[in-house]
């Protein structure tokens, strides 16, 4: 099951440059772990110690933020799209 | 990563639009890209952002208007030279919180103050890069237009 993974320049590191990378699973959770497998490192920065998505980071599917769909759990099929951007954000503090 | 010409180059026309918003969205804190061809530095298309938080102490694109800004900059092939926000009680320098979420390292991040905090009047306009949690200022030069470049 292909997935398309776009990658923001900031975890570029983790894919030797690649813009966008291939990856399976039936779930976010379970793509996350397969991307890992390739790209060892990149599944701690968009995911925290307890298992959570990351707070600042944003990740899509196709159109659709998850955090609206089933967050980590949410389901995978082929020919879907995920995309990952860093949450643009700051403060006075 | 280099620091490629310590130095921002914008013209006046942006220099005020970035004011202008920061001054209508206060006191909140107001947020934008401008954006320019990639690879060139320089910037041009003027995109100001929904802050999503709604806040004077926070400021968080809109996920959904985020996703949109990424592919419209992909499809024309640019990247955002600048990020920009407001400070509204503070002075125009990163905060921690500011250090920690800045995740373009290629960008000049932008600061306005629309609080007068030091006595040199409000408004002041700073351009920073933070490159792995580093801060380095760089001067701000402001031009009617680019060179022979750009003709509005």
């Amino acid at each position: 099951m292909a997935i398309e993974v776009r990658i923001p320049t900031i975890l570029r590191t983790y894919t030797d440059g690649a813009k966008a990378v291939e990856g399976g699973g039936a779930t976010l959770d379970e793509l996350f772990k397969d991307l890992d497998s390739r790209h060892a490192g990149i599944r701690e920065r968009l995911v925290d110690e307890s298992g959570a998505l990351r707070r600042f980071v944003n990740v899509y599917l196709n159109d659709e933020d998850v955090r609206f769909l089933d967050g980590l759990a949410t389901a995978l099929g082929d020919g879907d799209s995920v995309t990952i951007l860093p949450a643009v954000a700051g403060g006075m503090v | 990563m280099p620091i490629l010409g310590a130095m921002l180059t914008l013209t006046q026309d942006l220099h005020d639009r970035i004011v202008a918003h920061a001054r209508a969205d206060h006191p909140d804190e107001a947020c934008g890209v401008v954006a320019g061809p990639a690879g060139s530095g320089r910037p041009e298309r003027f995109v100001p952002m929904l802050n999503a938080a709604r806040s004077p102490t926070f400021y968080e694109f809109d996920s959904g208007d985020l996703l949109k800004l990424y592919r419209e900059m992909d499809d024309r092939d640019e990247e955002p030279v600048i990020i920009y926000h407001s400070h509204t009680a503070t002075e125009a320098y990163p905060s921690r919180t500011d250090i920690s979420y800045a995740n373009e390292p290629g960008a000049h991040y932008v600061l306005v103050s629309t609080a007068d905090t030091d006595g040199s009047g409000p408004f002041q306009f700073r351009s920073f890069r933070i490159v792995d949690g580093e801060v380095t200022e760089e001067e701000v030069e402001i031009v009617a237009a680019y060179g022979n470049v750009t003709t509005q």
